[in-house]
């Protein structure tokens, strides 16, 4: 046998190489040029809620800017994570070392997110966070260069943990993704159960990414007895949850299943059979009035034909407020230095159709309402993509973390 | 006694749900030492192949009205034409060379195929019910209560994975298969069509590969990289079998499917590597394999 395994194994790893799109006119005009990177899951189970769409939305973001009508030029690239720390870090110090990029946006998957911010507060640019959830990203990893715009842990954990509590759910058990996301999202719904008096039994640790078999994880779940199942992963986890969870029955001997991230793209993978009834928190939905109806026309025929995801509407409101910000700055001072730009940022108050009115807070935390959704039955459903329903709207001031408990460095008390 | 039953009860559990995982693994790592045992070839677009058996199962529901017991059949056939193809307008080509290429063609060939079918249908997946069949209650085993269609994915894993070694082991046309693996020249002297026999065995490997990808689209997430998540589990399985050996890639299948459930019992953050860990520990002790031949 000719072939050895030890070929075997290194084809697979050769997998593994980031991709770069690589820049049309590199160097080209540079002191007048804003190069704007777009990193994110290109090919993996966040690709749908995040990749080439993130990208789109901040096309979009620019042509309404109106900036390079004014003789600025921008450009953008895009490059695939694949959800892994090194290759993110890779792009990124390519990007800021070599090609000369001004800011990073979007990065889903935490663990990639906290390598890119330490990286971008490093060299003086500005990051600005669409994709990752976890909350440390405004509390002990906090920096003057990073703002975290649509969401995040405590967010979900007020929203969807809080309903849960509030709906009678005393114990829990969660299923976590094992990285950085996973345990955020845990310890700060943990907290919240606590705080309300309620108990965690227990939960599990599932790896990240490549779990394709929730089954042994559920029955786990369904031992504990606990009254509350919470999901603490995203993506093709949590559909992979859910659809498991649908087919052993769990919600019909008791328990409750919290989706504790669900994204639209994610209802639609699981089917309105499937998901109904799953009650889920998000920033945005693009069905929830005028406005946001009106950015998803914008925005056009999305790859796939899927509708905006919150983090899509996030990456093109947070790049909108930084091209206003350079304009306001000059592009030579926001060149200069990535936490001037975030000091101005955070000093103008946000206004665009996906968020409404809000602002951003000394933490880097971008303040605006919460929603809490419920997913329709087939029968409520009257169209394609009409899939939630609105049960409360969580005012700005409290949807967030309060500004006093995160642990930022940056406030000063 | 009940304290004991309370203890034992998980190992029961797990056990038995990674029979179901198992069932996969066998299937999926029968395909993968069939085609090469017999062609010598690493068919690494496997994973990309049990794939498309899930989608296909999608698309004749979708787009034809054809229901899982149709897709059952329906879907092997149609990704195995896909495989006959393959082989002969390219995997033939190669068999002449060293086995790296074969390798690096049908990696090739997993990225293309997985990269089509996500800018085709995202990275999400498509909803796939459970056969009407099935939708009974849970059977309830005593220490746990399993799905109905859990139950056939076992069965009918046994039943397709024990044929298809009876047909290579104890039937005349599997004979004429292993002696054309033997003495191709001497097969094909004797009036048998070697050629033919070789693109038959890798449609019929191939169609394998979707027919578990028919079973597994009610059950997990039908996505672009449902088989890349398997394949390389998979491989592992078919290296701890021992590379080729048939009923070794069988066994090491459901054996390696009850061990990971039970790592899910008292580690499961090492229950994706586990399988790893006993791979690299069978090549140090066992270079061939549990089953393979020296």
């Amino acid at each position: 046998m000719s072939i050895t395994r030890r070929t075997l194994l290194t084809s697979t790893a050769a997998g593994a190489l980031p991709l770069v799109t690589p820049l049309r006119h590199a160097r080209a005009q540079a002191a007048n040029t804003i190069r704007i990177g777009v990193l994110n899951d290109q090919s993996g189970l966040y690709r749908d809620l995040t990749g080439p769409g993130s990208t789109q939305a901040v096309r979009l973001a620019i042509q309404e800017s109106g900036i390079t009508t004014r003789g600025v030029n921008v450009e953008v690239a895009e490059a695939d994570h694949q959800n892994k720390p090194d290759v993110g870090s890779t792009v990124v110090r390519q990007w800021l070392d070599r090609d000369g990029f001004d800011v990073v946006v979007d990065v889903p998957t935490s663990s990639v997110a906290l390598a890119v911010n330490t990286l971008v507060r490093e060299r003086n640019k500005v990051f600005l966070c669409s994709g990752a959830a976890t909350s440390d990203l405004t509390g002990s990893a906090c920096s003057p260069n990073t703002i975290h715009w649509t969401y995040d842990t405590w967010m979900l954990a007020r929203g969807t943990g809080g309903a849960m509590v509030a709906a009678g759910g005393r114990t829990w058990f969660f299923i976590t993704a094992d990285y950085a996301f996973g345990h955020a999202l845990e310890r700060d719904v943990s907290n919240f159960v606590r705080a309300a008096g309620g108990e965690v039994l227990g939960g599990v640790r599932t790896p990240f990414p490549g779990t394709t078999d929730f089954s042994s994880f559920l029955v786990q779940a369904q031992r504990s007895r606990a009254q509350v199942i919470g999901l603490a992963n995203a993506g093709g986890d949590t559909i992979n949850s859910i659809k498991q969870a649908a087919e052993f029955g769990i919600t019909r001997r008791g328990q409750r299943l919290a989706g504790l991230l669900v994204f639209i793209s994610d209802v639609h993978a699981l089917g309105l059979q499937t998901a109904q009834g799953l009650v889920l928190t998000a920033t945005f939905y693009w069905d929830l009035n005028d406005r946001t109806r009106e950015f998803t026309r914008r925005l056009g025929r999305m790859p796939n034909d899927v509708r905006p995801s919150m983090i899509h509407a996030g990456c093109y409101s947070a790049v909108l407020h930084y091209l206003k910000t350079v304009e306001a700055m000059g592009v030579q001072a926001a060149k200069a230095s990535g936490a001037a730009v975030v000091e101005r940022m955070k000093a103008m108050p946000t206004d665009d159709i996906c968020f409404g009115q809000g602002t951003i807070r000394q933490d880097g935390r971008k303040i605006h309402p919460a929603y809490l959704f419920e997913v329709k039955s087939p029968q409520e459903s009257r169209g394609p993509w009409d899939y939630y329903k609105l049960l409360q709207t969580i005012p700005a001031d409290q949807a967030f973390r309060p500004l006093n408990e995160g642990g930022c460095p940056l406030v000063r008390t | 006694m009940s304290e004991l039953w309370y203890e034992l009860e998980p190992f029961l559990q797990q056990g038995t749900l990674g029979l179901v995982n198992g069932a996969f693994y066998a299937i999926l790592s029968l395909g993968l030492a069939v085609i090469f045992g017999m062609l010598n070839v690493v068919n690494f677009a496997h994973g990309a192949q049990f794939m498309l058996g899930a989608f296909v199962a999608w698309m004749l529901l979708n787009w034809a009205g054809i229901g899982y017991w149709g897709a059952l059949v329906l879907a092997p056939l149609l990704v195995g034409l896909l495989g006959v193809v393959i082989e002969r307008t390219m995997i033939a080509r190669l068999y002449k060379l060293d086995h790296l290429y074969g390798l690096l063609l049908t990696f090739g060939l997993a990225l293309i195929i997985e990269g089509t079918m996500r800018n085709a249908f995202g990275s999400s997946g498509l909803p796939y019910q459970v056969p009407e069949a099935f939708r009974i209650p849970p059977v309830d085993l005593g220490y746990m209560l399993m799905p109905a269609y859990r139950f056939w994915i076992v069965v009918v894993s046994l039943v397709v994975c024990l044929g298809t070694w009876y047909a290579i082991e104890k039937t005349k046309l599997g004979s004429y298969l292993r002696a054309a693996v033997e003495r191709p020249q001497l097969v094909q002297a004797f009036g048998i069509n070697v050629p033919l026999m070789m693109t038959a065995t890798y449609g019929a490997g191939v169609a394998l590969a979707a027919f578990a990808g028919v079973l597994a689209a009610p059950v997990y997430s039908v996505n672009p990289a449902m088989g890349a998540n398997f394949i390389i589990i998979v491989f592992a399985v078919v290296v701890i079998g021992g590379m080729g050996s048939i009923l070794g890639s069988i066994v090491t299948g459901y054996i390696l499917g009850v061990i990971e459930g039970f790592t899910r019992v008292f580690y499961p953050e090492a229950s994706a590597t586990v399988v790893f860990v006993i791979m690299a520990i069978v090549l140090l002790v066992r270079p061939t394999g549990l089953f393979g031949r020296a």
